[in-house]
């Protein structure tokens, strides 16, 4: 997406690649079952944006985030983050897995699933100390549901469990977020507050690489957007990309009838 | 060693009971220590084996168990000993078992079998080579394979001095594990992906889990037996879940559970010694489990059902409480008055305000009148007692409030506002009321919402 000019430095495998980008994907293949999923995926993303990963069902979108995060097996492909192995900059990573991927009935309540993002630094055998609770504590407050941090997760709707996960990545205080389907499912008054972290930690120069669905708000929230369709379909600022034809392309040609059908229903509301 | 003698069975008295239960006797009070320390092992294993939805396979590992149990009886047999080494057969044990769940691992990933199938084939495969095994071992000339079958269904008291002392080990260290990982296991549980995306070894704390298991397994053969180890696994866990929804808690209550059908399952057994010690210990374990499920503080059933019922009976005042003071309202000679009279209401009009009958109207009053929400009433009238009506008020306000913020804060359509709000008001603290109050810059709200009302009740 974006590309500096620096010279090409001898160690670099990759010299193609921005060295300092926050994220660079480099020929990434991911399969299941011998049947692939995302094909020869080559990204920059650049630093300080929120960028959106948009795309139909199947597209691999999930299956982007998990390969980048060591989740799951690549066939091929090296991730760097920040200019240096993925594996070594963790530390600098948060991530918000889907709301769905855990089971809320698990005996926990809202502030110790958020302590959960700093484990990292705790250590191993340690035990969760005062401190690291008041720092879950604050980021809970910042999600807007410090009052909540008690109540069991079951207890929360799904709009509380949502900011749940993402004042867990607050508290992992990382610089590059990986965010899937945060918006899902979720009621108005949460996905403003979405909005609005996602925005300040826009502010604070950190780089959010979020899975969306929903097309009608892509470009109200993203200034960078990722069209995917198994392989990359385009890439870049949600000005120029994020247009018919390529949605188009994304989308293939079902994308007419969707929209149609989402015109007639916006019409009919309005 | 077997000290289970058929005379204490003749003898049985209270006297001989309140001896072993409170371990006056020196074989009584190992078996019953040591089984009660693997009791609270695997209570704390097991609060994650079933939070970590891996109860099967505990069940599988368990079976997978007895060939190795056999094979390391016949290795020690053929290097001409008695076969009677505990920590050799326990290895043989454990190395079979843990063998067992890393096919059922395999299975999953690498073939399109599911996690259920591929247990029930290791289960039923090991165990069933197990019982052959098992069967040439008896059939070997000059082996005493009597100790053997005591694995199977369990038999605490023939336990050894050396062997109390290496399974009570065995089982603190266990415990003393899980506490010490206590905050691995539970994001393990919790969320395994995010969990690998801090760079955990999730691999490998899974198997030291399923190795921890693998533990309190061979480590219960001996008091519980093989087949029955999975219920003091998993029961104890389940039954602590019934009271709390703190892991720590669960923790905690589920070892104490297990320790305590430890130790009175092994003393009744040590005083019925023709009944498997393994067997009773479940029995006690399940009761203390049926009681959990019926009484339990968080998720119990009873507590369940009488939350539901004052749930209930909660609305059913505050529908009523609200139809009177609307039609206080309607009633009122001023339209505008903000603050209706309490006067008499005629029970018709109540009747009319909602899809509820007379009866149900009926029984409604009937309790407000316990509440002393009613001054009095009969089958004509009725009028609300002084603290009745100041209910009513406060609840047809919050009613409204909640209204107002649903249209002007929330996008939802007038229509629905009703309906919304009869459900929600009820779960209304104060704190939000007077948060409500504040955002929409009302402070005297009776008198507002007026219009509003008028056009939800036409």
């Amino acid at each position: 997406m974006t590309k500096t000019n620096l010279p090409p430095a001898e160690d670099d495998p990759h010299p193609e690649h921005s060295r300092d980008a926050p994220l660079s994907i480099h020929d990434l293949t991911v399969a299941y079952h011998r049947k692939p999923v995302i094909w020869d995926i080559d990204l920059d993303l650049p630093e300080g944006k929120l960028i959106a990963v948009v795309g139909p069902n199947g597209a691999g979108k999930s299956t982007l985030l998990k390969a980048c995060l060591d989740l799951i097996p690549r066939v091929s492909g090296d991730i760097r983050v920040y200019g240096k192995p993925y594996r070594q900059q963790r530390s600098l990573i948060g991530y918000v897995p889907q709301r769905e991927s855990v089971d809320w009935d698990f005996p926990v309540s809202a502030l110790e699933v958020v302590t959960m993002g700093v484990y990292g630094s705790i250590g191993w055998f340690r035990p969760v100390l005062r401190k690291h609770r008041a720092k879950a504590q604050e980021a809970l407050e910042k999600v807007g549901i410090g009052h909540l941090a008690g109540r069991q997760i079951s207890q929360l709707s799904g709009g509380q469990q949502q900011r749940v996960f993402l004042a867990r990545a607050l508290a992992q205080e990382a610089q590059l977020y990986f965010m899937d389907e945060p918006f899902a499912a979720v009621d108005a008054a949460t996905e403003r507050a979405i909005v609005a972290l996602l925005r300040e930690l826009q502010q604070q120069g950190k780089t959010c690489l979020v899975v969306h669905h929903d097309l009608a708000t892509v470009a109200r929230y993203f200034d960078h957007v990722i069209l995917l369709n198994m392989r990359v379909v385009a890439a870049g600022p949600t000005a120029e990309v994020f247009h018919n034809e390529n949605l188009q392309k994304t989308y293939g040609g079902k994308m007419p009838l969707l929209e149609e059908a989402g015109q007639a229903l916006r019409q009919n509301l309005s | 060693m077997f000290f289970g003698d058929p005379i204490l069975l003749a003898t049985f008295s209270w006297e001989i009971f309140r001896e072993v239960l409170f371990l006056q006797e020196y074989n009584t009070r190992t078996v019953v220590t040591s089984t009660s320390l693997l009791g609270i092992s695997a209570g704390m294993v097991g609060s994650f084996l079933l939070l970590r939805k891996r109860s099967l396979m505990g069940d599988a590992l368990s079976h997978a168990c007895l060939p190795g149990l056999v094979i390391a009886f016949l290795v020690l047999v053929l290097f001409g000993g008695t076969g009677r080494n505990l920590p050799i057969l326990l290895l043989g044990a454990g190395a079979t078992g843990l063998f067992g769940s890393a096919m059922v691992l395999w299975l999953r990933n690498h073939t399109r079998i599911k996690d259920d199938a591929g247990m029930g084939i290791v289960l039923s495969v090991f165990f069933g080579a197990g019982v052959v095994l098992l069967n040439i071992a008896q059939k070997m000339p000059g082996t005493r394979t009597a100790g053997l079958e005591s694995f199977i269904y369990g038999q605490a008291a023939a336990m050894m001095r050396a062997d109390f002392i290496l399974l009570s080990v065995l089982a603190v260290a266990i415990t003393l594990w899980c506490l010490a990982l206590k905050k691995e296991f539970t994001l393990l549980c919790f969320d395994e992906n995010f969990a690998r995306s801090l760079g955990w070894p999730v691999q490998r704390l899974d198997l030291f889990l399923l190795l921890l298991i693998a533990a309190v397994t061979v480590v219960g053969m001996q008091a519980v037996g093989l087949i029955l180890i999975i219920a003091f696994l998993i029961i104890p866990a389940a039954a602590a879940r019934f009271w709390t929804d703190n892991l720590g808690r669960m923790l905690f209550l589920s070892a104490f559970i297990g320790g305590i059908s430890g130790w009175v399952g092994a003393s009744l057994s040590s005083l019925l010694p023709r009944l498997p010690a393994g067997a009773i210990v479940v029995l006690v374990a399940s009761s203390i489990f049926i009681f959990s499920l019926l009484f339990g503080s968080a998720r119990g059933i009873v507590r369940r059902n009488l939350d539901q019922l004052r749930l209930r009976r909660k609305i059913g005042r505050q529908h009523l409480l609200r139809a009177v003071y609307e039609t206080l309202e309607q009633m009122s000679p001023t339209p505008d008055d903000p603050f209706p009279r309490n006067r008499p209401v005629p029970l018709e009009r109540i009747v009319a305000q909602r899809s509820w009958t007379r009866q149900d109207v009926r029984k409604l009053l009937r309790r407000a009148e316990r509440e002393d929400h009613l001054h009095e009433w009969n089958e004509r009238e009725l009028s609300l007692s002084e603290s009745g009506f100041g209910e009513a008020s406060r609840i047809t306000r919050n009613h409204r409030l909640w209204e107002i913020f649903m249209i002007t804060h929330a996008d939802i359509a007038p229509s629905h506002v009703d309906r919304d709000a009869d459900s929600v008001e009820h779960l209304l603290s104060p704190e939000m009321v007077r948060e409500l109050e504040e955002k929409l810059g009302l402070q005297n709200i009776p008198a507002s919402p007026h219009p509003l009302t008028r056009e939800v009740h036409p």
